[in-house]
């Protein structure tokens, strides 16, 4: 291995050295046990596990609720990170400042609040005829609580660089504002909006404190994927809930893969 | 009146007159809606749950014996995976932004690998290492050593779910910084420790803070790795967190509420110390600009 330019800079191998023993001894290594001990399976029964009746539905289930409330999110975060960077109001600094409330307030909190929100019995679950709490709809709710922040912040800073006077030439050309939108504003935001919607879908898919209360946890209705890690654990199935971990495993690695690679191409425009 | 001054006014006519559109009034009214509803009204049902008998019943939730291990507990992972992932975050921003090696992408991304794993997979590995049916579990025995369903585990745990985050508000900074003064610093005669006591930290200052507080908010909030490798025995392995899932499922409501008006009050001195150390940051960085 090669170290560039400054020859004076000292501390390369001390660093180096004690980050990669550091990652391998708390990340790497458990990681790779997994995998290893997840070859006790072979792939037939890694199979048949994966496409159980009550795997598949949790896997459904959890991309489902996932994809739901970042598209969500993709919608609302817009409006919070436009009318953040754009308007001057009354309160804009607080709702600024309380974006970041999901990342800062503990799940087991988010969870049990959301679940007394939405109970059939609850402020804003008495409203509605139908029940919110304990179905799939009161789990996406408390994903779009959990992963809200990811959007705002990754569309804040572009939002904040794109010069107003492209949009006020692009109206003097006689645009009309949803072209300017369409035209203008669109392309420059995709790929932080595209960001943030991986950053809130990954987590959603790995979510569990948050969701745990409200899911209610029914089998083939309301169970998701990491629940079926725990329940499987709570049964001594270690191989079972290794075959489900690895799965998840893998999906979190493809969607950090692909978050890296659009961060990448978000940076020249920075 | 000057130019400057007719542009200027001129300027805030125009900005005056975008924001009082229509649409602007309608996307305000919409992000005051979407910011009561989404993340005030869970707050509010928090604090009024946990309220609801009286402060007597508040005081007496939170200040039971088992509420005040599960503190102590909670504590004690936090001022162990803190420290620890402090020193590693600043050795890592060290390496991958002063030097240029292969492999360094590929660092940078196992180093946030954390960050997408879910918690409840992160428990599940630890469990598989080092629980009974684990590859270090004859050792552990011949031993007499617990660290799955244990204070070890949870700490591990712990430090696993907050790995990342200091290394990730460094990185960035120390990209854009450079080494320019630390080679000036190494010219002018300092040695390694003085160069990074009077030079770097200096300058990455605000941007340590800013890690270290979002280090300590998830380490005192995680729920699901936790639970994972706690095995939840109550007054012995429980955080704050689980100690809310327990009293809750045993329809306890007010004393879960009461414990998570706890954890509310510290997520939102975090926010505030957040807002505080971030302008700091950004009046850091402007004042580099000039």
């Amino acid at each position: 291995m090669s170290h560039r330019t400054s020859p004076v800079i000292p501390g390369f191998g001390l660093t180096l050295g004690y980050t990669i023993s550091y990652l391998a001894l708390i990340v790497l290594i458990p990681l790779g046990a997994m995998l290893i001990y997840s070859l006790q399976m072979t792939a037939e029964q890694w199979w048949s596990l994966i496409s159980s009746r009550q795997v598949l539905f949790s896997l459904k289930l959890s991309f489902g609720t996932a994809l739901f409330a970042a598209l969500l999110n993709g919608v609302l975060g817009t409006v919070l990170a436009w009318v953040l960077v754009r308007y001057r109001f009354p309160g804009r600094r607080i709702i600024d400042a309380m974006v970041d409330m999901p990342f800062a307030l503990p799940t087991a909190v988010a969870g049990i609040a959301l679940t007394s929100l939405y109970a059939p019995n609850g402020l804003i679950g008495s409203l509605f005829p139908f029940k919110i709490a304990y179905t799939p709809l009161g789990i996406t709710l408390a994903l779009v609580f959990v992963t809200l922040p990811f959007v705002v912040r990754t569309l804040q800073p572009v939002l904040a660089d794109i010069p107003k006077e492209i949009e006020e030439a692009a109206t003097c050309l006689g645009a009309r504002p949803l072209q300017v939108f369409r035209h203008v504003l669109l392309p420059s935001l995709l790929p932080a909006w595209v960001t943030g919607f991986a950053l809130a879908f990954a987590r959603g898919v790995g979510e569990y404190g948050s969701v745990v209360f409200i899911a209610g946890n029914i089998p083939l209705k309301t169970e998701i994927l990491p629940l079926l890690i725990v329940s499987k654990l709570d049964q001594y199935d270690y191989k079972g809930a290794t075959g489900i971990g690895v799965l998840m495993l893998a999906v979190s690695f493809v969607l950090l893969l692909l978050i890296n690679l659009l961060q990448r191409r978000l940076q020249p425009q920075n | 009146m000057s130019i400057a001054s007719a542009t200027l006014a001129k300027d805030s006519a125009v900005r005056a007159s975008v924001q009082r559109t229509p649409a602007a009034l309608i996307l305000i009214g919409l992000a005051w809606i979407i910011f009561a509803v989404v993340l005030l009204l869970p707050l509010y049902i928090v604090v009024t749950q946990g309220l609801q008998r009286g402060l007597d019943v508040f005081w007496n939730a939170i200040s039971e014996p088992d509420a005040i291990s599960a503190l102590k507990l909670t504590l004690l992972a936090t001022g162990i995976s803190v420290p620890l992932n402090l020193v590693f975050g600043v050795a890592a921003a060290w390496c991958v932004t002063k030097f240029e090696f292969r492999g360094k992408s590929l660092l940078i991304t196992l180093i946030d690998m954390p960050f997408s794993v879910s918690p409840v997979v992160a428990g599940l590995i630890y469990v598989l290492l080092f629980g009974s049916q684990g590859v270090f579990a004859p050792f552990l025995q011949a031993h007499d050593l617990q660290i799955v369903y244990a204070v070890p585990g949870i700490v591990l745990a712990t430090i696993f779910v907050t790995f990342p985050f200091v290394a990730r508000e460094l990185i960035p900074l120390m990209e854009e910084q450079g080494t320019t003064e630390e080679e000036a610093a190494r010219l002018l005669g300092a040695n390694g420790w003085q160069m990074f006591w009077h030079v770097t930290l200096p300058n990455v200052k605000w941007a340590l803070i800013y890690g270290v507080v979002l280090c300590t908010a998830r380490a005192m909030g995680e729920f699901g790795a936790v639970s994972v490798v706690s095995g939840h025995i109550r007054g012995m392995t429980n955080t704050l967190p689980l100690h809310i899932e327990i009293l809750y499922n045993e329809y306890n409501i007010v004393a879960a509420f009461s414990v998570a008006i706890l954890l509310l009050a510290m997520a939102l001195v975090i926010l505030l110390l957040r807002q505080w150390s971030e302008s700091r940051l950004s009046r850091s960085l402007v004042r580099d600009d000039e």
